[in-house]
């Protein structure tokens, strides 16, 4: 390589170097490869020599020239990466601001102990019926055997509204959600499997009762279904619900004009802790009974031919067992704080494949 | 019901501990609701005489005792002023634990005297508040025995509660037979002493009232000295919580709780005879013995002598015929009263005697007269005097019943297999059931007159419809019933929980949804407003009925009779009442940007067909201020939330139109409802109207919805097949100048309208008005999407397009272009 190649190879690679911008850049490069830059005019000069020495000279310069755009395109995408690195430098933002809150709603722990309720019932083949809330006397009292005079009307403290004709017995709030054990009882005929999670009324308020609580109430019909099968399938749901596979359950002979046998159902727990399942106390959970002839035969059903267990449990003491609530008032207070406190995510609804 | 252990214990020969005996009612159905063991705190007092009490050398107001407690002596410092040499007193040793003070007690000395021990009060004893001195016990106290058995008080008492059905457990006599059926001891033979009358009864009966009283017996004791019980007796009594009387009355107390049978005793004296009428009242006055006043209405049956009405029958006595210290002849009365007038007498003078209490269960008809045997005995051996023959009316009614139990229906229905019929027959008779006859595969047994509550085959009360099966089923259901009743006797004696328990057999491999289409739409609409960031109330179904006048005029029909409070007396026109008082209280609290929803009842008439099932919500106050601004709440929010629901159920946007006929509550101009077609109301929603705000002191702004969950029709099961376009779509904008009675919705329904192939998608992307324009008049700016399927447009056929949107946008509503963007 001549001398002059060679300096000017030398000085473009300096001149480089030394360009702090693009715009710097770009000079250079048309100072070397621009229309009159210097390597442009020592490849036009190149018609002006002997053919010997053109073509020996036209080499080296093509050789200088491959070099020299190599170099100008080399710096060209150094600058540039210094450039946007510079800018996005200049970007940078305060990442610990708090971004805008989640808008959370959350479901209240009465419907989540219903969903759950149900979901554990549903996987042994209950369905889910429906009634009013007022009700006629005979279904919410005279159908389930309990006639005017029974001393148990005295004891559920009935609401009464006025009477749908002028000489009639008055409408009740429903006082349990056993008035729809007889719909479902009236509208479909046997083998039946439903549950009835609902509002009921009771005219009592202090700490441990509410006007309006829910009840779910459970009704099975068939024709070989026995005491033993009541004791199963709320042992099942029990466990299940308690997520204790080997919660203690007992059951005590009791009273209840729509059943016979009747029974009350315990759980064991410790009276002290509060714990489920543990210690030696037992705890009322709910009631249940084989369903009396009578009932049957007042919804129409041969007792001979059919027969069944009914039960009725209370949710919102469920509910208060699981989680731990000890007081039964908030759950109608509507209080933000408490709901936040004791609501459920909207979008975890009880499975039981994801677990409850 | 209350019975202490020892009284038990004359009924039953057992020596099962007291835990195994609550254990087993509660088992059985006697359920045990509390035990008191008073006796176990004061174990280790011991009766002790005080042998010397001096003034205490370095203490003015102490005193320095020796007592003797059986033992040796010991010295006690006592500060009691009433310590005096030759009492009798309790001791508590060292060790012992004092209730009332809750202190361990150690030997020590005071100001230089030794102290082992100490005199009690009734209150370091726990027995009362008296802490004037120490207890004086008279002077035949056996020093050195244990305080709590020489006072009784040793002796566990038991409180069971008694089930509507099973009046004979309400006597320690019948509490006593379940336990020897269920195994925990042998019920012990009683008979009732037969007293002849030497004389016959001044005083007869007459009954006026069959149907109230069918049978009354009675008896005249004369010669007779009342007064203060025995101590056995007072003690007895006292023991369950009844305050002992006198002699006569508390014999006639201790009969209702031994035996289950009331007696009622007239001071014979006081009665004007000859003849005692059981009649209905005739609205006239009666001071009871609780010292109040009734009126007798003729639904009530009453005692009246020639002068009037002397008692309730079997509710309560008189007043003026009342047994006194000074009484010295008696009649005593033993009846059988019908248990349906009872309660509702009763309940009506709202008396909860315990008289009422078991003729309200029904008594036991047999007990009649060795009942009335048993009491006189015991006047005579008491009081003294001398008794006439039993004057009585009416007559036994028939109370013998059979009933029959297939042992097979032990396993088929019980679910126990292994249970043999010599067990369940055994069972029976120990509860007194006699067996008719017996084969292999059944027992008919006779019951017995005091189980009124097995085979008691009352009518049935059909279903309006199966009148016409009336026979058939009330046949099968007494016969069925009568098995179950001795079904349940022979489970609970033999244990609830020795039956086993089988799983529920799977009716599907896979079960079946249990949510019907609609019930699992409510789910998915509480999921779905909760994921909107709304919280979910449940509130009282009932409101006052103010707050629900502000939503709509209250039904009578729909008042209570019986409200709890004034409150809570009216059903609720909507869930949204409930949630502007929720609302309300939150604001109290301090709570900003409330945001609640509720999916519950509403009622607008007391039919099935008046129960709505609505999902409601509330938002109101200002939103939590933060850094990056957040919208303000206004009706479009509210909106928004409503048509979530409608969308999230399968309600396709485009088949539902707003109208501004929202309810009177909701602000006039800001509030609108969401129909399908011009009859179907889904659901409405708007600002609340300010006077409702203000009624409610709710924060502004405040802004609602209802969804009418119960009128969204089913969604079409299937999807359409999906046809992806593989061209790309063409957007165009649009800015319609549209006057003020022209609707967004309108200008959108039209531009979507104009190709129904080629447009797939019109949406508002702005909404202006300047001061250019007219009043009212606004600018909507409006995206319309072209979706080609075949092949790329034309520029000509999308200009034509576009003309035809404007110009269906013109004929629709009148607005007009107002500039074109390409």
């Amino acid at each position: 390589m001549t001398d002059d190649l060679a300096s000017l190879e030398a000085e473009t690679v300096a001149a480089l170097s030394a360009a702090g911008d693009l715009r710097a850049w770009d000079a250079i490069r048309v100072g070397v490869l621009g229309k009159s830059g210097r390597l442009t005019l020592l490849l036009k000069a190149l018609g002006a020599l002997a053919p010997e020495a053109r073509r020996a000279r036209g080499e080296a310069l093509n050789v200088l020239r491959d070099r020299l755009a190599a170099a100008i395109e080399a710096r060209r995408l150094a600058l540039e990466a210094d450039a946007l690195a510079a800018r996005l430098a200049g970007e940078r933002i305060d990442i610990t601001l708090p971004p805008p809150p989640a808008t959370e709603g959350l479901i209240h722990p009465i419907s989540r102990a219903m969903e759950e309720i149900v979901a554990i019932f549903g996987a042994m083949g209950f369905t889910v019926a429906e009634g009013p809330d007022i009700e006629t006397d005979w279904h919410n009292f005279g159908a389930l055997n309990i006639p005017a005079h029974h001393p148990a009307r005295a004891d559920l403290d009935t609401f009464y509204l006025p009477p749908a004709e002028a000489d009639g017995a008055p409408l009740v709030l429903r006082t349990h959600t056993s008035p729809v054990q007889v719909r479902s009882m009236l509208s479909a005929p046997p083998p039946i499997r439903v549950i009835v999670p609902g509002r009921t009324y009771r005219a009592d308020h202090d700490a441990t009762h509410s006007p309006m609580f829910h009840q779910c109430e459970g009704l099975v019909i068939g024709q070989g279904i026995t005491l033993g099968h009541l004791k199963g399938c709320l042992i099942d749901f029990l466990r299940a619900f308690f997520a204790l596979p080997d919660l203690p359950v007992r059951f005590r002979s009791s009273y209840f004009p729509f059943t016979e046998p009747s029974m009350e159902v315990d759980i064991g727990w410790d009276r002290k802790s509060g714990e489920i399942g543990g210690g030696k106390d037992w705890l009322e959970i709910l009631g249940s009974g084989m369903v009396h002839p009578k009932v049957l035969a007042n919804c129409g059903i041969d007792p001979r031919e059919w027969q069944g267990f009914a039960f009725g449990m209370g949710i919102e003491r469920v509910a208060m067992l699981k989680h731990g609530i000890t007081d039964l008032r908030p759950f109608y207070e509507s209080d933000l704080r408490w709901l936040r406190h004791y609501g459920s995510n909207p979008l975890a609804p009880a499975m039981l494949h994801e677990g409850l | 019901m209350k019975f202490t252990l020892s009284w038990l214990r004359q009924h039953l020969e057992t020596d099962a501990p007291l835990a195994a005996l609550t254990d087993t009612l509660s088992a059985i159905g006697l359920e045990v609701e509390g035990v008191e063991d008073r006796g176990a705190a004061l174990a280790p007092f011991r009766i002790a005489e005080v042998l010397a009490a001096v003034p205490h050398p370095n203490a003015d107001r102490l005193r320095a005792c020796q007592v003797s407690a059986g033992g040796e002596r010991v010295s006690v410092v006592c500060g009691a002023p009433n310590a005096r040499a030759g009492m009798k007193a309790v001791f508590a040793p060292p060790g012992s634990f004092i209730p009332g003070s809750g202190i361990t007690l150690k030997t020590g000395e005071i100001r230089g005297v030794t102290s082992a021990g100490m005199l009690l009060s009734l209150r370091e004893m726990g027995l009362g508040e008296d802490h004037d001195g120490i207890v004086e016990l008279p002077a035949d106290a056996p020093v050195g025995a244990s305080y709590a058995s020489w006072a009784g008080l040793d002796d566990p008492v038991i409180e069971i509660a008694v089930t509507p059905n099973r009046g004979d457990a309400l006597s320690v006599r019948g509490i006593a037979r379940d336990l020897a059926a269920a195994g925990l001891g042998e019920l012990k033979p009683w008979t009732a002493p037969e007293v002849a009358g030497g004389f016959a009864s001044p005083l007869g009966w007459a009954i006026d009232w069959p149907e109230a009283c069918p049978w009354v017996l009675g008896r005249l004791i004369r010669g007779l000295r009342n007064g203060p019980s025995p101590r056995w007796l007072a003690e007895r009594l006292r023991s369950v919580g009844l305050r002992p009387i006198n002699t006569l009355v508390d014999i006639t107390n201790f009969f209702t709780l031994d035996l289950g049978r009331p007696l009622h005793v007239f001071d014979a004296g006081k009665l004007a005879g000859p003849t005692l009428t059981l009649r209905a009242g005739r609205c006239e006055n009666l001071r009871a013995l609780d010292g109040r006043d009734y009126v007798a209405t003729p639904a009530d049956c009453v005692i009246a002598d020639a002068t009037g009405v002397q008692s309730l029958a079997g509710v309560i006595g008189g007043a003026a015929s009342g047994c006194e210290a000074a009484t010295n002849s008696v009649f005593v009365e033993c009846a059988l009263f019908d248990p349906v007038r009872i309660g509702q007498t009763g309940r009506r003078l709202q008396i909860a005697s315990d008289a009422r209490q078991r003729f309200e269960r029904g008594i036991d008809a047999a007990l009649m007269r060795p009942a009335l045997e048993a009491a006189t005995r015991m006047i005579l051996d008491l009081c003294g005097g001398a008794a006439s023959t039993v004057a009585e009316a009416g007559a036994a009614p028939a109370w013998r019943r059979e009933a029959s139990l297939r042992f097979a229906r032990l396993e088929s229905f019980g679910g126990v297999a292994d249970l043999a019929p010599e067990t369940a027959v055994g069972y029976l008779e120990k509860l007194g059931f006699t067996p008719l006859a017996r084969d292999a595969a059944r027992v008919r047994v006779a019951v017995p007159s005091w189980r009124r509550d097995i085979a008691a085959a009352g009518p049935l009360d059909l279903a309006p419809a199966l009148q016409a099966q009336r026979a058939t089923l009330t046949e099968a259901a007494h016969e069925m019933e009568a098995e179950a009743d001795l079904i349940e006797e022979v489970l609970r004696l033999h244990r609830l929980d020795r039956v086993p328990p089988v799983s529920l057999p799977p009716l599907a491999a896979v079960p079946q949804p249990s949510l019907t289409p609609r019930q699992s739409r409510t789910a998915l609409a509480r999921r779905g407003l909760a994921a909107r960031g709304l919280v979910e109330a449940v509130s009282f179904s009932f409101t006052d009925r103010q707050s629900a006048a502000a939503f709509a005029e209250p039904a009578a029909a729909l008042g209570l009779l019986n409200p709890i409070a004034t409150d809570l007396g009216q059903m609720r026109p909507t869930p949204l009442a409930s949630l502007a008082q929720a609302a309300r209280r939150n604001a109290a609290r301090g709570q900003t940007a409330i945001a609640l929803f509720e999916i519950g009842p509403a009622f607008t008439d007391p039919t099935p067909q008046g129960q709505h099932l609505i999902a409601a919500g509330l938002r109101c106050g200002a939103p939590a201020r933060h850094w990056i601004a957040t919208r303000k709440l206004d009706a479009i929010a509210a909106k928004a939330d409503a048509l979530a629901v409608l969308l999230a159920l399968g309600i396709a946007e485009e088949s539902l139109s707003a109208t501004r006929d929202a309810p009177g509550f909701y602000h006039p101009g800001r509030s609108g409802v969401l129909r399908q077609g011009p009859k179907l109301v889904l659901a409405q929603f708007g600002e609340l109207h300010p006077s409702l705000r203000a009624a409610f002191d709710l924060p502004a702004p405040a802004v609602g919805f209802e969804v009418f969950l119960d009128r969204i029709p089913e969604p079409k099961r299937r999807r359409r097949a999906l046809a992806l376009a593989a061209l790309q779509p063409v957007r165009r904008d649009f800015a319609f100048l549209a006057d003020a009675d022209t609707s967004a919705e309108a200008v959108l329904r039209a531009a979507r309208g104009a190709d129904r192939a080629l447009i797939a998608e019109v949406a508002l992307f702005d909404v202006y008005a300047d001061e250019g324009m007219a009043e009212g008049e606004r600018s909507l700016g409006v995206e319309v999407v072209l979706q080609p399927r075949e092949r790329a447009l034309t520029d000509a056929e999308i200009e034509a397009v576009c003309a035809r949107v404007i110009g269906a946008v013109a004929k629709a509503t009148g607005a007009r272009l107002r500039s074109e963007s390409a």
